[in-house]
C-alpha cells in the first residue's frame, strides 16, 4: 500500500466550479496549489463530462489549472483531518496524508431526497443523479422519463435527457405557479440566466410541465414502472422507466464541521474574503449557501485570491458576488418545499434506506439521536446524508456532531502512518 | 414543581438505571427514574453489549456468571430490536504462553460449572478461518451473548412502566440527596431511596464516589456476514483492562446480526473530551488487523467513543452510600455494564427490601471503598 | 456517406456474465445494463443507485475481490470482477 507525502501552500477540496476557479487563481499568484477530488475526472457534478464532451467553462478553468501547475489529486476521498495542517484522503490503490497552508474547502452539495411510498424502487434517483449516470454511460434513448423535485435543475436534467434520446413524459415542479412567476421576474437584470432559461425553454417545447405536482407513489415490481404524481385533490399515473427525482439541493458541510469550521443555519459561515471561523481555512461554493454555478465560481476566485493574500484582487469581485446571491435568495424563496411533502410517507414507508427504517418507527421520537439510538436510523454507510435532510423536513429533528471518518473509509486507512504522526515529507 | 412520593428514585436511564427500574417496579416499589437525555444514551449506546463470564477476580465471576444466567432466563422475552445472539466468546490464544492462560481459564471455569471448551489450532481455524493462520488455539465460552444495548434499555424500561414506574427524560439532574431528587427546571422528586445509576455522571451528582472516565473507542463496519462467528477477544485483553494508568488496546471485534462488525478495544484515562483519538485508534485498529488481517479492506462506516465508569478494584459500586443513608449506589460497572446489569438490579432490590441476595454482596458495597483507600494511605 | 463515430467499448465481469460497456462508463452502470440490482437492502429489497455521486451508497458492490465500494464512483476497466450482495 502506497502512503505518500505531499505539500502545499494551499490545498483545495474539491474540483467543481468553486474548488476549479480557488486552485487556479491561487496558482496564477505563484503559490504552489494541490486539488483533491473524489471523481475519476474534474468538474464535480454540475460540470461532470463523464463519456461526453468537456465543456467550454470546465475547458478553460483546466487549462489555467494545468498552466499554473496545479497538482491534481483525482480519485482521492478526505475523509479526515487530524490535525490544523494536515488531512487525510484515501484512493483505491492506498492513503495520502496531504499537508498544507492554507485550506480551500469546496466540498460543493448534494440533493435532498424526501422519501415517498415505494421511492426505494430501483431507477428511481435524484435528478442530477439520473444525469450523472447517463454522463456515466448510462444509454437513456428510448426510455421514458418522469422529471420530478423542484428547482431549476429539473429543467437542465429534463434538456439533457432528452438530447440523449430520453422522452420526457412530464416534468413536474412542487412549486406553484404564482412562485415561479416570482422568480421569473427576479431573473429580469441577469441576462445570462434569461438566456439560460430562453435557451431551456426551446429545447424542451412540447414536454408538460406542471407545477403544485409532486410524486405520491412509484410503482413496480423489483423495478420502477410507473409514477403516481399528485393532481390537485387526485393523482395522475404515469407509465415510465425512470424517476428523476429531487428536492433542491443540501450542501455538504461534513468535512467543514468536523475541522471546526462554524456552520449557522446549516451553511458554513464566511466572511467576504469566504474565510471561515477557522484561521487558514476558507469555504467557496454550496457549503456556504446555495447559490449556483456562478456564484459559485466568484467565491472559488475570492477564496483562492484571499488564500494567497490577494485580497486586493479578491475585492473586485465583490459586487458580483452580491448580485449572484440576491438571485440565489430568490431561488431559495421560489422553490420553498411545501408542508403538503411531509404527508406523502405511508407508515411503512422506507426512510433510512440503510437500515431500511420507515416513517411509522421513527415518528415517536422527539430527536435525531433518539431515534438513531433505537432504530439505527442514520447509523448507515450514508452517515445521515441521506435520510438526514429528510427526517429534518419531515420531523424538524437537527443533526448530531461530526466525527471522523466524514466517509466510510477502508480499515487500513484509519492506521496512521508513522511518517505522517511527525512531519509530512517536503517535495 | 412537585413530583409525587416514591420509594426509589432511579438517576440514569442506562442499562443499569434500566434493570433496576425493573427489577424494582417489579417487585412492588413505586419507581421513577429520571435522566437528563434519552434511554441509553451514555456508556449504554457508546459500549459493546458483550455478555461475557469473567474470571478476573472471585466477585467478578459471580457477578457476571450470575447475570448471564440472567440473560438467558429473559432471552425468550426480548424482542427482535434487542438482537440478542448467543454467539459465544472465543479467547484467542496466539502463542503458547497464552494457550497456557488458555488452561487455567478452562480449570477455572469448568471447576465453577461454566461450560467451556478448549480449541487447538486446528480448530480454532475451523470455527473463525478469517484469523490469522498459526495461531495456538482459544478458548470457546458458548453460553457467552451479544445485545445491542439501547433496545435492551428501553424494553427495561417499558417493562418497568408496565409496572407503574413513572419516567421523565430530557431534563438535567442538579441535586441529588437527603431523598430529594431536584430537576433543572425545578422539578422535585421525594423519594425514601434514590439511586445513582449515572455511571460517568455518577460523581457529578454524588461527590466523592471513587469513579473515574476511561475512555473508548469503537469502529463498526458495514456488512460482512459470516466474517466473524463468535465474540473474539485476545487474552491480552484482561492486561488492558487491568492496567490503571496506561493507554492501551486490545483485540475484541463482535459480530452483529445484520453481518456488520464491531471493533475494539481502547481504554484512557484523563481524557475527557469526545474526541476520536487518531493515535489511539490507529493501534487500535492495527491490532485487529494482526488478527483479522483481511479485515483490512472492510470498510468502517463510523467510529466512536465512550467513557466507562470506572473504579480502582474493578468492581461496581452497589449498595448504600455511607454519607447519606437516602443515597444507594449502581455504577462503576467499567466495560461490565451490560452484562452484569440485571445482576446488580437483583442485589440492589434484595438490599431495598431486606430480602437475600442471591449472591454474596459485600464485594460491591460502596462501603468497601474507605478500607480501600485507607490502606492506600 | 456520414461518418458514425463509435466509443471504443471494454468488457467487465458482472456475477459470472460478460457486460460490454463503453470506455469511462462506471461500474454502476455497467451492473444496470447487466440488468442486475447492486445490492439487497436490510429487508430484502432490490436497490439501484440513488445519488450517483458517492453519497447513498446503494449502488455499493464487491469490485476485484474489495467489498463495499462505491460503483458510481469506479470506472470500468477491461476485466473487472463485480459481484452484488455476497
Amino acid at each position: 500500500m502506497i502512503r505518500v507525502g505531499k505539500q502545499f501552500d494551499v490545498l483545495v477540496v474539491g474540483a467543481g466550479p468553486a474548488g476549479l476557479a480557488a486552485a487556479a487563481c491561487a496558482s496564477e499568484q505563484g503559490a504552489r496549489v494541490g486539488i483533491v477530488d473524489d471523481n475519476p475526472q474534474l468538474g464535480g457534478q454540475i460540470w461532470r463530462t463523464g463519456l461526453g464532451d468537456v465543456g467550454a467553462e470546465l475547458a478553460d478553468w483546466s487549462r489555467r489549472l494545468i498552466s499554473g501547475g496545479v497538482e491534481i489529486l483525482s480519485g482521492a476521498r478526505v475523509f479526515d483531518g487530524p490535525r490544523p495542517d494536515i488531512v487525510r484522503a484515501e484512493t483505491d490503490q492506498g492513503l495520502l496524508a496531504i499537508g498544507y497552508r492554507k485550506l480551500v474547502l469546496a466540498t460543493g452539495a448534494r440533493e435532498r431526497f424526501l422519501p415517498f411510498p415505494r421511492w426505494t424502487l430501483p431507477n428511481v434517483m435524484g435528478a442530477g443523479a439520473l444525469q450523472a449516470f447517463v454522463k456515466s454511460g448510462f444509454p437513456i434513448a428510448g426510455k421514458r422519463v418522469v422529471v420530478a423535485g423542484t428547482g431549476p435543475l429539473l429543467l437542465a436534467v429534463a434538456a439533457y435527457l432528452r438530447g440523449k434520446g430520453a422522452e420526457i413524459a412530464m416534468i413536474c415542479e412542487q412549486a406553484s405557479r404564482a412562485s415561479l412567476a416570482t422568480f421569473s421576474l427576479s431573473l429580469l437584470g441577469h441576462r445570462q440566466k434569461i438566456a439560460q432559461g430562453l435557451s431551456l425553454r426551446k429545447e424542451l417545447a412540447g414536454v408538460p410541465f406542471r407545477t403544485s405536482c409532486w410524486p405520491i407513489a412509484a410503482a413496480g415490481n423489483g423495478v420502477l414502472k410507473a409514477v403516481l404524481i399528485s393532481k390537485g385533490a387526485n393523482f395522475q399515473k404515469i407509465d415510465c422507466d425512470f424517476l428523476a427525482c429531487g428536492f433542491h439541493l443540501v450542501p455538504n458541510t461534513e468535512l467543514p464541521a468536523l475541522l471546526g469550521c462554524r456552520l449557522r443555519d446549516g451553511f458554513v459561515e464566511v466572511d467576504r474574503l469566504q474565510q471561515t471561523s477557522m484561521p487558514g481555512v476558507y469555504c467557496a461554493g454550496e457549503p456556504t449557501g446555495i447559490g449556483g454555478v456562478e456564484l459559485s465560481v466568484v467565491e472559488g476566485q475570492v477564496a483562492g485570491l484571499a488564500a494567497v493574500g490577494r485580497e486586493d484582487a479578491a475585492e473586485r469581485l465583490f459586487g458580483e458576488g452580491r448580485k449572484l446571491r440576491k438571485f440565489a435568495h430568490a431561488l431559495e424563496r421560489a422553490f420553498a418545499l411545501r408542508p403538503e411533502l411531509k404527508s406523502t410517507c405511508l407508515p411503512e414507508t422506507i426512510v433510512c434506506r440503510c437500515e431500511d427504517v420507515t416513517y411509522a418507527r421513527l415518528k415517536p421520537y422527539s430527536s435525531w439521536r433518539a431515534a438513531k439510538l433505537q432504530s439505527r436510523c442514520g447509523m448507515g454507510p450514508c452517515q445521515g446524508r441521506v435520510c438526514g435532510p429528510a427526517t429534518e423536513f419531515l420531523f424538524g429533528w437537527a443533526q448530531d456532531s461530526v466525527r471522523p471518518p466524514v466517509f466510510p473509509t477502508r480499515i487500513e486507512s484509519l492506521v496512521v502512518s508513522a511518517s505522517e504522526a511527525e512531519q509530512p515529507i517536503v517535495h | 414543581m412537585s413530583s409525587g412520593n416514591f420509594d426509589v428514585v432511579i438517576v440514569g436511564a442506562g442499562i443499569v438505571g434500566a434493570a433496576c427500574a425493573e427489577e424494582c417496579s417489579r417487585v412492588g416499589l413505586r419507581v421513577a427514574v429520571v435522566d437528563q437525555d434519552a434511554i441509553g444514551g451514555g456508556a449504554t449506546a457508546a459500549g459493546m453489549g458483550h455478555i461475557v463470564t469473567m474470571d478476573d477476580s472471585e466477585a467478578q465471576f459471580s457477578l457476571t456468571r450470575y447475570s448471564q444466567t440472567l440473560w438467558q432466563e429473559l432471552r425468550p422475552e426480548l424482542p427482535q430490536d434487542v438482537e440478542y445472539e448467543q454467539c459465544g466468546t472465543i479467547w484467542v490464544a496466539a502463542d503458547d504462553d497464552e494457550m497456557k492462560e488458555v488452561f487455567r481459564k478452562r480449570a477455572y471455569y469448568s471447576h465453577r460449572g461454566v461450560p467451556v471448551e478448549v480449541l487447538n489450532s486446528a480448530e480454532l481455524e475451523r470455527l473463525e478461518p478469517n484469523l490469522r493462520k498459526g495461531m495456538a488455539g482459544g478458548l470457546l465460552v458458548p453460553e457467552d451473548a451479544v445485545l445491542y444495548p439501547p433496545c435492551a434499555a428501553r424494553f427495561l424500561i417499558e417493562r418497568a412502566q408496565s409496572h407503574g414506574a413513572k419516567l421523565n427524560l430530557g431534563t438535567a439532574v442538579v441535586k441529588v440527596g437527603g431523598g430529594e431528587v431536584r430537576l433543572a427546571d425545578g422539578t422535585l422528586f421525594a423519594t425514601r431511596t434514590i439511586v445513582n445509576a449515572a455511571g460517568t455522571w455518577a460523581k457529578t451528582l454524588t461527590p466523592g464516589i471513587s469513579v473515574k472516565k476511561r475512555k473508548g473507542h469503537l469502529v463498526i463496519t458495514d456488512r460482512c456476514p459470516g466474517f466473524v462467528r463468535h465474540q473474539l477477544v485476545e487474552l491480552g485483553y484482561l492486561k488492558s483492562a487491568h492496567s490503571v494508568s496506561a493507554d492501551s488496546v486490545a483485540f475484541n471485534v463482535q459480530p452483529r446480526q445484520t453481518g456488520q462488525l464491531l471493533i475494539g478495544s481502547s481504554r484512557q484515562y484523563g481524557s475527557e473530551t469526545q474526541d476520536v483519538d487518531s493515535e489511539i485508534l490507529s493501534r487500535m485498529v492495527e491490532c485487529a488487523q494482526h488478527y483479522l488481517p483481511s479485515l483490512a479492506n472492510a470498510s468502517a462506516i463510523r467510529v466512536w467513543t465512550g467513557f466507562r465508569a470506572a473504579t480502582p478494584d474493578k468492581l461496581p459500586l452497589i449498595g448504600p452510600w455511607p454519607p447519606d443513608s437516602t443515597v444507594y449506589l449502581a455504577t462503576g460497572h467499567e466495560g461490565l455494564g451490560i452484562t452484569t446489569s440485571l445482576g446488580t438490579a437483583k442485589l440492589l432490590a434484595a438490599q431495598l427490601t431486606g430480602g437475600p441476595p442471591e449472591i454474596p454482596a459485600e464485594p460491591y458495597l460502596p462501603l468497601r471503598m474507605e478500607t480501600l483507600e485507607h490502606a492506600h494511605v | 456517406m456520414s461518418e458514425q463515430i463509435v466509443s471504443e467499448q471494454i468488457t467487465v465481469v458482472v456475477n459470472g456474465a460478460s457486460v460490454v460497456v463503453p470506455i469511462g462508463a462506471t461500474i454502476a452502470v455497467a451492473m444496470a445494463l447487466a440488468g442486475v440490482p447492486c445490492r439487497r437492502s436490510a429487508s430484502g429489497e432490490p436497490r439501484g443507485p440513488l445519488c450517483a455521486m458517492g453519497i447513498c451508497f446503494e449502488c455499493r458492490a464487491r469490485i476485484d475481490g474489495v467489498p463495499h465500494r462505491r460503483s458510481c464512483q469506479t470506472l470500468c476497466s477491461a476485466g473487472m470482477q463485480v459481484s452484488t450482495d455476497d
